[in-house]
């Protein structure tokens, strides 16, 4: 059973005679455990194929199953649950609540799930401390750098152990070192937490550091294959990261493995 | 806020005020005595009282203990060159206890004091204070309208006068065969009647008003009113005052309401962002809504609270200033908070439908 699978799904927007078609018939099928970019131009129905990947938005026909349950024709308070269980969302623009600090960030889908209050924290921390922010936990956004806030954001997304990251131009908002640090972040958490992770880009080397490329244009995919060993990018052992991160990474996996064995 | 604020402060305020001069007045006239029907001559075409009136109502009407005619005038009292403006009351040896206020030193008047015109007189304390001081008056001589009194005895201080009723501690009391002679009229301005105990004092009043119109012959020459009818008036005209100050109040509450719902309204439109990460981190449109709707009613109970606080310091500022005096009740702060609570519920129940109803996907893009 594969962990999505989209079998011709149309999305269109408007009515009759003004209808606009952003996706025709896309079938897809994406693996547990997949590192994979879905690439196009603007105006593509990639941003609306993300939407229904993530479960904000329903097809306006075909199926999509998530781990073999249909999930397109739910109700708008399930597929909340599904957002809030299955799925982390990464932003362009972070979408951080900006009055709120790391920590409270980290929390809120953890609070919408109905965890008590100390069970969230713990969750929180150690989500942070996964992606390298651990220092900064009464931080308000405003006070974080991009690539800390982009950190934070991230650790909102693995907190509640999703089994999908979706990430929407997760680096555009970034210079290409704190990028090229999130992409490492992102194949980290792949490769150790073994969270699927899609993500949509414009960047043809950013594609290039997940291990499956998805093109789509004007609402349908027009090619779908792996990316050649030889030109896969891994920022794993990048000199990129600052000293003390991959300790830190290395430390909270081990913490999410058996919680409560850690120092 | 500020209009919860102040419809609150000023519930607060007006039904304490309210409350406390009624209660007051209550009192007083409470204080009069208990089964007190008092009889006074009708305004307009009112015909004279006379001391035989008294005398008759007393041997006809069943049940009755006392009738006191009381004839009243303004007067300078003077004392080894110290004056005081005050009212003479000409009356019998039974006023003391018709109108429950005893003597503290001395005596009060006798039936002899009475029969024989005696030029005594009985102080009531806010007189015998300014006169004497701390002075003995007993066996003093005062001097009323030129004539000397012997004072025979002091009233028992009954307290402040009231709004409505005269200043019971502010009189001098001296026989009304005296009185009359001193005022040159036969004329009494009321008449006290205190009704035994297991007789009611309704039917007292009906029987006088039947024998007072055969007196007369005339319906409408006199009024007769018991003490439970004073305090049903005095208390349906405060009643009216009450519900037209709080409704004036539920006006600035309403449009306080309004402001609450403006303010959260605002608020949905500032936070489109934020309700499109909640959502999409897995809020449900109920979540949205209980977080709105708490936010707009934390706002007016906040402002119901301060509003209290306002009200209780206002209403005791005017007790202390206006010389009134004010209850707060408990039943009516919760009254105010609770209705506070409403209506950031009700005010804040469109905002916060709006905000949950909004679709994620816009919302995420709103800047």
């Amino acid at each position: 059973m594969s962990l999505l699978e989209l079998r011709g799904v149309s999305k269109t927007y408007g009515e009759g005679g003004l209808a606009v078609p952003a996706l025709r018939g896309v079938s897809l099928t994406v693996e547990e455990g997949e590192l994979l970019s879905i690439m196009g131009p603007s105006g593509s129905g990639k941003s609306t194929l993300m939407n229904i990947l993530g479960c904000l938005d329903r097809p306006t026909s075909g199926t999509y199953l998530i781990e073999g349950r249909d999930v397109s024709t739910l109700t708008d308070n399930e597929l909340a649950e599904i957002r809030n269980r299955k799925i982390g969302f990464v932003f362009q623009t972070f979408n951080l609540l900006p009055r709120a600090t790391a920590l409270e960030n980290v929390e809120l889908p953890l609070i919408y799930r109905g965890l008590p209050p100390a069970e969230r924290r713990r969750m929180a921390r150690e989500a942070l401390e996964v992606v390298g922010v651990g220092h900064r936990l009464h931080h308000r956004p405003t006070q974080l750098s991009g690539g800390e806030q982009q950190r934070v954001a991230i650790a909102r997304a693995i907190a509640g152990n999703p089994r999908l990251l979706l990430a929407d131009e997760p680096t555009g908002n970034l210079d290409t070192r704190t990028g090229e640090e999130i992409m490492g972040l992102f194949q980290r958490i792949n490769a150790e937490l073994g969270v699927t992770v899609v993500q949509v880009t414009h960047d043809p080397y950013r594609g290039r550091q997940t291990r499956r490329i998805v093109r789509v244009r004007d609402g349908e995919i027009v090619g779908d294959g792996p990316v050649p060993e030889a030109e896969f990018v891994s920022v794993e052992a990048g000199t990129t990261q600052p000293a003390g991160t991959t300790q830190v990474l290395a430390l909270g996996a081990a913490g999410r493995g058996e919680a409560g064995a850690r120092p | 806020m500020l209009g919860v604020i102040i419809g609150v402060g000023a519930v607060i305020t007006l039904v304490s005020v309210g409350t406390g001069a009624s209660r007051e007045v209550t009192s007083q006239i409470e204080a009069l005595g208990s089964n007190l029907v008092i009889v006074m001559p009708a305004n307009a075409r009112g015909r004279d009282l006379r001391t035989t009136d008294a005398e008759s109502i007393a041997e006809r009407v069943e049940g009755i203990l006392h009738a006191v005619p009381v004839t009243r005038r303004s007067l300078s009292v003077v004392w080894t060159g110290r004056s005081r403006d005050t009212d003479v009351y000409g009356t019998t040896e039974a006023l003391p206890v018709v109108q429950s206020h005893p003597v503290a030193a001395g005596r009060f008047l006798t039936g002899e004091d009475i029969r024989f015109f005696r030029e005594v007189a009985v102080l009531g304390a806010k007189v015998k204070d300014e006169l004497f001081g701390v002075r003995d008056p007993l066996g003093q001589q005062v001097y009323i309208a030129g004539h000397p009194f012997t004072v025979v005895g002091v009233m028992a201080k009954k307290g402040e006068g009231g709004l409505f009723t005269p200043d019971p501690d502010d009189r001098v009391i001296i026989p009304i065969t005296t009185a009359q002679r001193l005022f040159r009229t036969k004329r009494v301005s009321s008449i006290y009647i205190s009704v035994a105990k297991d007789y009611n004092p309704d039917l007292a009043v009906s029987h006088i008003r039947r024998i007072m119109e055969l007196r007369f012959n005339d319906p409408g020459a006199v009024q007769v009113f018991s003490q439970q009818q004073i305090i049903a008036a005095v208390g349906s005209v405060t009643g009216i005052l009450t519900i037209l100050l709080g409704s004036i109040a539920g006006i600035s509450l309403l449009v306080g309401g309004i402001g609450i719902m403006n303010i959260m309204l605002v608020s949905v439109t500032e936070r489109t962002r934020e309700i499109g990460i909640r959502k999409a981190v897995g809020a449900k449109s109920r979540d949205i809504l209980a977080q709105f709707l708490v936010e707009s009613v934390i706002i007016s109970v906040t402002g119901g609270a301060i509003g209290i606080l306002l009200g209780a310091l206002g209403s005791a500022a005017i007790s202390r200033f206006g010389n009134v005096p004010s209850v707060i009740s408990a039943g009516w702060v919760l009254v105010a908070f609770g209705f506070a609570a409403a209506v950031g519920v009700f005010f804040g129940i469109y905002p916060a439908m709006k905000a949950a109803r909004l679709d994620p996907i816009q919302a995420l893009r709103h800047d």
